[in-house]
């Protein structure tokens, strides 16, 4: 695959978290090393308990780990201070949580514009950004309503909207269709997909394998280490398969 | 059984030769299932012999046309009328692959478990690509086009029964390890009636899980 060859967005080096310590120790993460290339959607599953949630949470510079390292677009997260850990958070990755987070004051297209505000861009340029992500994700016609004025599907496709706004590339989702129904859950992750489709890398912590089955790679995490994964071969190839058993 | 009444569904539609039976078939299952010309021919035959088709002139190419008769037409519209028998199940290489790797020695089941589990999301992986495919292709030639529309629910059949398969692996490890944890780890115990026949012999742990799973049985 041509994604390979380009160098990942997201690389996690020998990590490692340690919560608590003594007799009360628990190995959270045991030396875990996973690398997301562009265009490339990694599915997280595993058993709870098994670590999903820190290594998300760890990727996503919302934790930190007892050891290893965290590369986002070649730079090692754990080395930055404070201030630079905001600024390349805010910068480079966005988040999709399983209850939408998104500012129930704001409408849609102000929720998507309020990275790009943030980055120091202005107002007016930041919504005409927001408007056009959400046109492209086929949203605009929600761009001035409120959180409450939409349905949890639409909520959460809005949330990936501002993901995604302006450069950013890494989106990192935590059950993103843990609180929708199957099918609303499904349109979630077709534009999860189609986003990584179009170049975005993402990283998914999901327990329904129907879900997962969107990813380009699932990878199985077992008592804070990956046991196993699977990759993605060419359906088309699977088309050709069965029609050479004939 | 389905090719049959496959066979009978597309009849109704009209007069049809053989090699035109297995295409539309196909075409609605998205070769999920291949049929060779053969088999529609000697289901064909046997449909004839039980009266539910007759042959029925020939097309201007000369194939030989069958047509569906009335009996034919009682039949398919019972079998659409009666849900599929489920209460005796087909034989489960899967299901019976667990029920032996429970307490066999030199087997960790988790390591089947997890195998199996791999090979499951992967395929479900591929079927989930297919449907993306096709849902594009509905958006692109409308929804009226009923071989797409059949070819998905096909794929998104594949998808769900694999999906129980993924959430009933998740399900057995997570029964084993509860198990293991609560059976007091204690050397075999003689096979009693219902015990695996594997069980004895082997280490504390698998035979404590053999135990376990045992005890649940009726």
């Amino acid at each position: 695959m041509s994604t390979q060859q380009q160098h990942p967005v997201l690389s996690l080096r020998n990590l490692t978290r340690v919560h608590g310590s003594g007799a009360t120790e628990v190995h959270a993460l045991r030396g875990i090393d996973l690398d997301v290339h562009p265009g490339e959607l990694v599915a997280v599953m595993g058993p709870s308990g098994s670590g999903k949630s820190t290594l998300l949470t760890i990727a996503g510079g919302l934790d930190n780990p007892t050891s290893g390292q965290v590369f986002v677009e070649g730079t090692d997260i754990t080395a930055l201070g404070i201030k630079g850990l905001a600024a390349l958070r805010r910068r480079s990755i966005g988040y999709v949580f399983q209850d939408y987070n998104l500012i129930p004051a704001l409408t849609a297209a102000e929720n998507v514009a309020l990275p790009r505000e943030l980055d120091g861009i202005s107002a007016r340029k930041a919504r005409t950004e927001a408007l056009a992500a959400l046109a492209e994700m086929d949203l605009g016609q929600l761009a001035d309503r409120f959180p409450d004025e939409m349905s949890g599907g639409q909520q959460q496709r809005v949330a990936i909207a501002r993901a995604l706004v302006g450069d950013r590339r890494l989106v990192l989702a935590d059950e993103p269709t843990g609180a929708l129904d199957s099918e609303t859950g499904e349109s979630v992750l077709a534009l999860l997909r189609s986003r990584c489709d179009a170049g975005a890398s993402g990283i998914m912590v999901t327990h329904e394998p129907r879900f997962a089955a969107w990813a380009d790679r699932v990878v199985f995490l077992r008592d804070g280490a990956v046991v196993d994964q699977t990759m993605r071969s060419d359906a088309d190839s699977l088309l050709t398969d069965r029609a050479a058993q004939r | 059984m389905s090719i049959r009444h496959g066979l009978l569904a597309l009849l109704e539609r009209g007069p049809r030769y053989g090699s035109q039976l297995r295409t539309e078939f196909e075409s609605r299952t998205g070769s999920t299932w291949p049929l060779n010309v053969g088999q529609v021919y000697t289901t064909l035959s046997r449909l004839e012999r039980d009266g539910m088709v007759v042959q029925d002139g020939e097309d201007e190419a000369g194939h030989s046309l069958y047509a569906i008769t009335d009996s034919g037409r009682v039949e398919l519209r019972s079998w659409f009328e009666h849900p599929v028998d489920r209460t005796s199940p087909a034989r489960d290489e899967l299901a019976i692959k667990l029920a032996m790797a429970v307490g066999a020695p030199g087997v960790d089941i988790r390591d089947v478990i997890q195998s199996q589990r791999r090979h499951s999301v992967k395929a479900m992986q591929d079927y989930t690509r297919l449907k993306a495919q096709a849902l594009t292709a509905m958006e692109k030639n409308g929804v009226g086009e009923r071989d797409d529309i059949a070819w998905l629910l096909v794929l998104e059949q594949l998808i769900f029964q694999t999906e129980a398969e993924a959430r009933w692996l998740d399900h057995c490890e997570s029964r084993l390890i509860r198990l293991s944890s609560t059976t007091p780890a204690a050397g075999p115990e003689p096979a009693s009636p219902g015990a695996a026949p594997g069980a004895a012999g082997m280490g504390a742990r698998a035979g404590a899980v053999a135990e376990g799973v045992a005890r649940h049985r009726p």
